[in-house]
């Protein structure tokens, strides 16, 4: 059984692997110059853009490897489409950045490939111990990266904060997993979820524990409230097309992954972990909504924003339905495209070369330059829900499933939420269209440009043709719960 | 007829659309020609919209001219009208060629932007009428609030800000409410599709009461009911004179819209049970806000508390479900479309000249402005509801439907008719006659012909229709009895199956 061919499956995380081992020596060999990291980073979009065919060629059926350790899946290929396209298009947004900033090193483009290869193990991982090898490669990647400016002290701080969190989570993520494993004696999903079929684990109290220390451990890789406290900072500090990698692919992995836990794994602890995510999904919407008002700098503003839409998020997964899934897997999508978009225009907030990341600097920006404040303003009144912009369809889905699983209230939380949520999101355009204008930006790289662009598109654009999406989603979502 | 073969609804909904794109890509210097170009879709778009008038078969209570494509997978993209939606689509593609020309000259600024959001605004009001989806109405229902949020925002006044969050939040709470009581019926019946929904699903009493409160929620803030009408006052003032002119004629219309396609015969059960707390919401509101109009020291403020009085005679008509109320409510909408958005204008004319709204600062125009005082009288007359002009038909036929199902309502509410008169004739006496003693006033001219050209088609229709308002009601008689018998026959089952053991 065990011949080469039958490793095809995991054909995308080898070529990325290898690729990135590849480009690591290639850079090491060439001249310390911007020019080489330049070529790196586009070399890496080449190799993700071959990564992205080898998944999409990977065929329908669910194959398990390793053991069992690793599967791939309709579900794991959606996500990985969607990791993928987030991570290059934050690195197509990276480059003008650190240029400017003196520091692009070819190491950036690489450290990314590594931890979109963790993000990949963590999407196909079907046993508690190759989810926490991804978890863990992609975390440590991530951690560098936040500290990439070392001679900034926001950007060390930042690095420092999310690695001792993020250790912290790790800790607890490991403790519940022993647990877990000490009381049922497995760490397969599949086995954790023929063991604990029909509540035969509701009633061991060591294993909800378990089970509650792994959800801990995973409420702060997507930042749900309250173990949210990491993201203003981290996203604040970091350098922006950092924080814009943070808020798009390590978000889809981390959700993609709870998904897969708790619908592969605890099926049948389905009572139990659902009070969890209620709690999670509520706490982080009232929080990000209104955490989000008195914020004056953009990227803190997009941080709550993000912990708002973690909540949104969970509203779907807490209906523990297929449908739920398949609403959970659009409003990712969706939200992917809408928080790229939106650090598009952070990183286009520039005069001279100082970046400026306060609100109030978007004043008239209507004026000085109407292509980019509508389709800042598109983004934004995507992400308030309004339709006819994506974001509604995002929101329709999450509340649909949720109504369908018979959770009324979560989903009147959820539209209060999103009404406060309105509320800033119509400040910033308030400030964009109705203020007297401020100076005008400098011109944006053709790389931010394009990504707010085709982003603002897919936004707008998405209304007339949505099936696509709603398919992709669908069959990952009939690939996740049988 | 070749016609219902047409996709015609849509496009109509999106001709405005495409011209807004058209505007888009003009160079930004252009100003008239976005104005042109504005003013050439609308009239298109109205003369394309009259040939479903001419096509309608006011023969049958059935949808018409009805378009189905796949969308959202169960969630179909589908348009039809009938007799009650009918009329409100040419109501739209009527006041907006008038707004383009209300703002012709008043708006120098960003004019390109303004047309492009007023020709998307249509687009969405448009759509509101023919959607025969929930989802897909709601889309076009909350679509509108962005482009209405800026051109409130953007384009008006000095507390625009405020006005437009206010109307923006306030509009968004209903709506969201709304919008899971739609979720909730696709939830039940597994369908948003509306006239399956009409004509096959029977929700169970609990639900409906829930519902209807939800639905109610959303419509009571647009239309607006007193107690949440207080955003309408703010939005009016602030907006520019064609954003209001579309605030009171179209948007406040699609409350009494939703009201009639989604409350009463979606949800007869609630309607019964609820109707004395919207008849007591409807007079409160009309001798109340009438009261408040009367102390104001603001034109456009005035207006805008006359027509939560309006919508008062609205709200008491539909929910009586009988023939003359839903009727009437139905003729006064449309007439108030036409009236307030006369009036509307009216205000813009002078403010245009004066560039002040307060009452006070006017006086004696009658002697400078003699056109215009014949035109303001028309509709100072028609807002009073003067029999002969469209204000009375409506407001008659309403007080006649409240009369036959509750006397006390109607008693009190025709103090409104009263009160109406009092600020009406107030404000036209304040500003028209009296001494021409104000320095200011002294050299204004009389109506322009862009002016004439956009006053004269409102006062013939509000003559017109007071006259003959036949054409209006053969529209919606046969839809409006349909309306009312399945109401009476909801209410008869249920009752039946109470006495049943």
């Amino acid at each position: 059984m065990d011949t080469l061919v039958s490793y095809a499956p995991a054909l995308p995380e080898i070529a990325l692997a290898a690729g990135a081992m590849f480009l690591l020596t290639l850079g090491v060999f060439r001249e310390d110059t911007a020019r080489t990291g330049h070529s790196i980073g586009w070399l890496s979009i080449g190799l993700m853009a071959i990564v992205a065919l080898l998944v999409g060629w990977g065929g329908a059926d669910r194959v398990e490897l390793f053991d069992g350790a690793y599967v791939s899946d309709a579900f794991s290929r959606f996500s990985k489409i969607l990791i993928l396209a987030a991570a290059a298009a934050s690195l197509i947004l990276s480059f003008g950045y650190f240029e400017r900033a003196k520091i692009m090193k070819f190491e950036i483009p690489v450290i990314v490939l590594l931890s979109t290869i963790g993000m990949f193990m963590m999407v196909s991982a079907n046993d508690l111990i190759s989810l926490y090898l991804g978890l863990e490669l992609m975390s440590l990647a991530l951690y560098v990266l936040a500290a990439v400016r070392r001679d900034s002290l926001r950007s060390s701080e930042s690095g420092l904060k999310y690695f001792v969190l993020g250790a912290l989570s790790s800790g607890m993520l490991l403790y519940g997993a022993s647990l877990i494993y000490g009381f049922t004696g497995t760490t397969s999903f599949t086995a954790l979820a023929a063991a604990l079929k029909d509540g035969a684990g509701a009633q061991n109290v060591g294993l909800i524990v378990g089970l509650v220390f792994l959800l801990v451990g995973l409420a702060f890789k997507i930042s749900a409230v309250p173990f949210h406290m990491w993201t203003p900072d981290v996203y604040e500090g970091a350098p922006t097309p950092v924080t814009a990698f943070f808020a798009g692919a390590p978000k889809v992995a981390a959700v993609a992954l709870l998904l897969r836990v708790l619908h592969d794994a605890f099926p049948g602890m389905l009572f139990q972990w659902q009070q969890i995510i209620v709690f999670l999904s509520v706490a982080s919407m009232l929080l990000g909504s209104f955490a989000a008002i008195g914020q004056t700098s953009i990227k803190r503003l997009l941080a709550f924003s993000s912990i708002a839409n973690v909540g949104f998020i969970l509203i779907g997964l807490a209906a523990g339905t297929e449908y739920g899934v398949t609403s959970v897997l659009i409003y990712l999508a969706i939200y992917v495209v809408m928080t790229l978009g939106s650090f598009a225009v952070v990183l286009a907030m520039r005069r001279k070369d100082e970046m400026d990341e306060t609100i109030q600097s978007l004043a008239g920006l209507s004026q000085t330059n109407l292509p980019m404040a509508l389709a800042f303003a598109a983004l934004l009144f995507s992400m308030a829900g309004i339709p006819p912009l994506a974001g509604f369809f995002a929101k329709l889905y999450v509340f649909d499933a949720a109504i369908k699983a018979g959770l009324m209230p979560l989903v009147v939380v959820g539209a209060l939420s999103s009404v406060v949520g309105a509320f800033y999101y119509l400040r910033v355009v308030k400030i964009m269209f109705f203020d007297e204008p401020a100076d005008k930006f400098s011109p944006a790289d053709a790389g931010v440009r394009w990504v707010l662009g085709l982003s603002a598109a897919l936004v707008i654009f998405y209304v007339v043709y949505p099936a696509p999406l709603i398919d992709a989603a669908n069959a990952a979502a009939r690939a996740l719960v049988p | 007829m070749i016609i219902t073969t047409q996709p015609i609804l849509s496009i109509i909904t999106f001709l405005p659309l495409v011209g807004a794109l058209f505007i888009a890509t003009l160079p930004k210097a252009a100003a008239n020609n976005a104005r042109w170009v504005a003013l050439w879709t609308t009239i298109v778009t109205f003369f394309v919209s009259l040939l479903i008038w001419v096509n309608f078969d006011t023969s049958t209570p059935a949808f018409q001219f009805v378009e189905e494509y796949a969308w959202l997978g169960p969630i179909k993209y589908k348009m039809g009208v009938d007799g009650i939606s009918m009329l409100f689509v040419i109501l739209t593609t009527f006041l907006m060629p008038l707004c383009v020309l209300a703002s012709w000259q008043s708006i120098e600024e960003r004019v390109k932007e303004y047309m492009i959001a007023f020709l998307v605004l249509e687009t969405l009001m448009i759509g509101v009428f023919c959607a025969l989806d929930l989802v897909l109405f709601y889309l076009f229902f909350e679509g509108g609030l962005i482009p209405m949020f800026l051109i409130i925002g953007v384009w008006g006044g000095p507390r625009r800000v405020y006005a437009s969050f206010k109307f923006f939040l306030y509009t968004l709470l209903g709506s969201l409410l709304m919008l899971i009581a739609i979720l909730a019926i696709y939830g039940y019946a597994g369908t948003t599709d509306i006239p399956a929904l009409l004509a096959t699903t029977r929700l169970p009493p609990e639900m409906q009461f829930w519902l209807w409160l939800a639905f109610f929620a959303s419509f009571a803030v647009k239309m607006p009911m007193w107690p949440v009408h207080t955003w309408l006052p703010d939005a009016h003032v602030e907006a520019p004179t064609a954003g209001s002119v579309i605030l009171a004629a179209i948007l406040l219309k699609m409350g009494g819209y939703g009201f009639l396609r989604f409350s009463v015969p979606m949800f007869p059960l609630a309607t019964e049970q609820l109707a004395p707390l919207v008849f007591a919401m409807s007079v409160i509101a009309i001798i109340y806000t009438s009261l408040v109009a009367f102390v104001q020291e603001d034109m456009k403020k005035l207006i805008a508390y006359s027509s939560v009085a309006h919508m008062g005679f609205v709200t008491m008509g539909i929910f009586t479900v009988t023939t003359q109320g839903v009727d009437g409510a139905i003729f006064q909408m449309l007439s108030h479309g036409i009236v307030s958005a006369a009036l509307f204008l009216c205000v813009g004319v002078v403010y245009d000249r004066m560039h002040t709204r307060e009452i006070a600062a006017y006086g004696g125009l009658a002697d400078r402005m003699p056109l215009y005082a014949a035109c303001f009288m028309v509709f100072t007359m028609a807002n009073v509801g003067l029999p002969g002009t469209s204000g009375f038909v409506g407001e008659f036929l309403t007080l006649l439907g409240a009369f036959k199902v509750n006397t006390w309502v109607a008693f009190f509410a025709t103090f409104g008719v009263i009160l109406s008169a009092c600020y009406a004739l107030y404000l036209y006496r304040a500003v028209i006659f009296g001494k021409l003693d104000k320095p200011a006033l002294k050299m204004l001219p009389d109506l322009s012909a862009r002016e004439i050209a956009v006053l004269a088609p409102l006062v013939i229709l509000t003559i017109l229709l007071g006259f003959y308002p036949a054409p209006i009601l053969d529209v919606t008689a046969v839809s409006v009895k349909n309306l009312v018998a399945q109401y009476e026959s909801a209410i008869a089952g249920a009752s039946q199956a109470a006495t049943l053991p």
